[in-house]
């Protein structure tokens, strides 16, 4: 009846029980505090139901900041395993707990933490930006959201029921297939990403269409934001690297479902070929998550030095260029699994050419600062960061292209340090960055800026204590993935350094917690009345702060680059007696929110948990659901509800109003 | 306004018979084993070329597409992606095979001795 559950699956490890029950009683708080306040329907037609993108935005967000948290407990355990597991010392988890620790934090930070806050931000920008009221497929994007949300679930669900993957974020084979990973771990692994995954390949079409279909009259390509620019290369690749992972996925998930043998070492099977699919679509996917940063940065560094973007039209080419030289070095994670000489000179070349337009961009955003007037805000500051950080980054990554230099520090630590350069200095500073500047926009009022420069201090510090030493740990011989090593290698005064950098981190995330805190409480001395908290260039500053539902009540018409920059500058210009042409209004046409994406993300879970645990039965039903939920969607025709010319006026009179007062 | 050409079912109608014609083949081909190995692969795979075509005609409209610029741009992306992860997989893992010490039956063989397999 229940398959392989049973209720030994549910006994744990002090440190995990910890956990389980830390995490239950955060739930438990959540629903005491929804039930006292009695925001239960609030929160369902407010939220869980809604198709607008902007709350869909924001409910990315919040799921990621929680799996961000999780992740960074991950990342502790690690650090302090590290610094104290060395000679008699056995540390604080045993070496298969580590394992499943390492896995978790590496899934979680890219594919929830990472994937999450990126959707999370283009959901709330893209449309905004391009003229737009809504994506190409609201519904769609509802059930995307959901997805990742019902793939976020199972993985902390294999805290508290049975186990997660102890194979690496990758699960290469053959240590993931069933002959060395009989329990549960590797199944959770693999059916949480192929849930959200096919999740983020539903987003990536419909941003794709949103971009190409729905910009506002007279915004031609050339003349969008370079962010939309950076988004259009990132959703490409989603569109064509997610099938690989899913591909890949379902194969491994054959093998181990049924005694398949597609990646087992006998009968045919060939481990490798896993190694190689899941790079070919692992290596476009770094880039998915690092091409919308340099959007975002592209977008600041305008702002806040006051100019246009040095180079339009190379910073266009430099992200079609990554887009497409992305798909032609994966090669180089595995440089040392055998391949001869011509294949790994090519990747190795390859990889050394996808670095030139990334440095293209780099003089880029350097030049637009030359001579500009700077204003050094959070934003600001965290792409300074970046800049710095991700340099090195880049050029340690440089140095690996280089298959005999990358044969010594293969799966050391150098190569750990190497990876995080990039992707905490790249990725989650760069999302960082548009969460602080986009923050009013999204919200109504400004954040805290000292409190969120004491975080960015902290972050920028405390990376730097932590990942510098693994990269002299690496030269040092260190492998990745150590639970133990011995007394005589005299590492652990780096381990240490390490500890104490992700301390500083953890400090760096305190303050930011403190900053939303602090800001939410201040919020009615801190509210952006404008709509344009930074002197802004691009359209989403040209509307309220929230953005009213309907984004534009009329659709704006575009000329130039810096579209709102342009109107402002004809604003200035204009004779001020001139009275403004009375806007015409029309009713606007706006999805009706519905639940039924929900409904789909809830069966998937079903297929997912059931496959898991064997329970085939409670995967049927799952299976079923999602086809007749989709059936029961596509026949309803009342989807649309209308909003009214009256309430129209009434809120953009309201904020013309306190835009005039402010 | 006249009707949209997308309202006529007939072609999704042919090409759904037309795929699942296609499928059940492949099936019974390798099912039956009616012929060499080798030859059963070539005709597979002709077999699914024939059915992406279909599902590329009947399904995608890929006839319809001349007068959408981006249709095109994206299919021949997909073209591209698509037939470089082929053929550089191929590349890399006959590369791989070459570099091998032992012949894979002989790996197959060691696993099934030393490693209880």
């Amino acid at each position: 009846m229940f398959g392989r559950l049973n209720f030994e699956a549910l006994v744990h490890d002090p440190i995990t029980m910890g956990g389980i029950v830390g995490a239950a009683l955060a739930i438990l708080a959540i629903i005491f505090f929804l039930t006292y306040f009695k925001k239960w329907t609030w929160l369902y037609k407010e939220w869980l139901t809604s198709l607008d993108p902007k709350k869909i935005g924001v409910m990315y967000i919040l799921a990621a900041t929680v799996m961000l948290l999780r992740g960074l407990a991950d990342a502790v355990m690690m650090r302090v395993q590290q610094a104290t597991s060395v000679g008699s010392h056995q540390g604080i988890v045993s070496a298969d707990t580590f394992q499943q620790v390492f896995s978790a934090h590496g899934t979680i930070m890219i594919f929830f933490v990472a994937m999450g806050f990126m959707f999370g931000i283009l959901n709330l920008i893209v449309p905004l930006q391009i003229g737009a009221r809504d994506v190409a497929f609201p519904f769609m994007n509802s059930a995307s959201f959901w997805l990742y949300i019902a793939g976020a679930l199972l993985v902390n669900l294999s805290l508290a029921v049975g186990e997660f993957s102890a194979a690496g974020w990758l699960a290469y084979p053959p240590l993931s297939e069933l002959a060395y990973s009989p329990g549960v771990g590797v199944d959770y692994w693999i059916w949480s990403l192929q849930i959200a995954g096919i999740g983020s390949l539903l987003s990536g079409v419909n941003f794709l269409v949103t971009i190409i279909k729905m910009r506002a009259p007279g915004m031609t390509m050339m003349k969008m934001p370079i962010f939309v620019w950076s988004v259009l290369g990132a959703m490409s690749l989603v569109a064509f690297a997610f099938p690989i992972l899913t591909a890949t996925l379902g194969m491994l998930g054959l093998d181990r479902l049924m005694g398949m043998h597609f990646f087992t070492s006998t009968l045919g099977g060939n481990p490798m070929m896993y190694v190689n699919l899941i790079w070919a679509w692992g290596h476009p996917e770094v880039y998915i998550l690092i091409l919308p940063a340099f959007g975002i940065f592209s977008e600041l560094v305008a702002t806040f030095s006051g100019k246009r973007l040095f180079g339009y039209k190379s910073m266009v080419i430099a992200l079609m260029s990554i887009t497409i030289l992305s798909f032609l070095v994966w090669l180089h994670h595995f440089f040392t699994m055998g391949a001869g000489v011509d294949v790994n000179t090519f990747f190795g070349i390859m990889t050394m050419i996808i670095a030139v337009p990334t440095g293209v961009k780099v003089f880029n955003w350097l030049f637009t600062m030359y001579r500009g007037r700077i204003r050094f805000t959070t934003p600001m500051l965290w792409f300074l960061g970046f800049v710095t950080t991700f340099t090195i980054g880049g050029m340690t990554g440089v140095l690996m292209s280089l298959p005999a230099v990358d044969f010594q520090v293969h799966n050391s630590l150098f190569l750990v340090a190497h990876f995080h350069n990039v992707i905490i200095g790249g990725v989650l500073f760069g999302y960082f960055a548009g969460l602080s500047y986009w923050f009013p926009k999204i919200t109504g009022f400004r954040l805290n800026e000292k409190l969120g420069k004491i975080a960015f201090w902290c972050w920028l510090i405390g990376f730097l204590l932590a990942f510098l030493p693994l990269y002299a740990l690496g030269m040092m011989g260190a492998t990745r993935r150590l639970d133990h090593y011995d007394a005589s290698q005299g590492w652990q005064w780096l381990f240490i350094i390490a500890a104490v950098g992700v301390v500083v981190i953890c400090a760096g995330v305190a303050f930011q917690v403190l900053q939303l805190v602090v800001s939410v409480l201040q919020r009615k001395s801190r509210l952006d009345l404008t709509g344009d908290t930074w002197n802004g260039r691009t359209l989403e500053w040209s509307v309220s702060s929230p953005a009213p539902e309907y984004n534009f009540a009329i659709i704006p018409t575009v000329s130039e680059r810096d579209a709102f920059w342009v109107q402002k500058q004809a604003l200035a210009a204009a004779d001020p007696n001139a009275k403004p042409a009375k806007p015409n209004y029309l009713p606007i046409h706006m999805p009706k929110n519905t639940g039924l994406g929900m409904v789909i993300a809830g069966f998937a879970f079903l297929v997912g948990f059931g496959l898991i645990w064997h329970i085939w039965w409670l995967a049927i039903i799952g299976f079923v659901g999602i086809v007749v939920t989709l059936v029961v969607r596509s026949l309803d025709e009342d989807t649309e509800h209308v909003i009214p010319v009256s309430e129209i006026i009434e809120l953009e009179t309201k904020f013309a109003e306190a835009r005039s007062q402010a | 306004m006249s009707t949209p050409a997308h309202a006529s079912t007939k072609p999704y109608i042919i090409g759904f018979v037309l795929s699942l014609l296609l499928t059940t083949e492949a099936y019974i081909l390798t099912t039956s084993h009616s012929f060499a190995t080798g030859t059963i692969i070539i005709i597979v795979l002709v077999l699914a070329i024939v059915q992406l075509l279909v599902q590329l005609f009947f399904f995608l409209h890929l006839d319809r597409m001349a007068k959408t610029p981006w249709n095109i741009l994206m299919f021949v992306f997909m073209a591209f992606t698509v037939s470089l992860v082929i053929f550089a997989s191929l590349w890399i893992m006959k590369n791989l095979d070459y570099g091998h010490t032992h012949p894979a039956e002989q790996t197959s063989q060691y696993l099934k001795n030393n490693e209880d397999l």
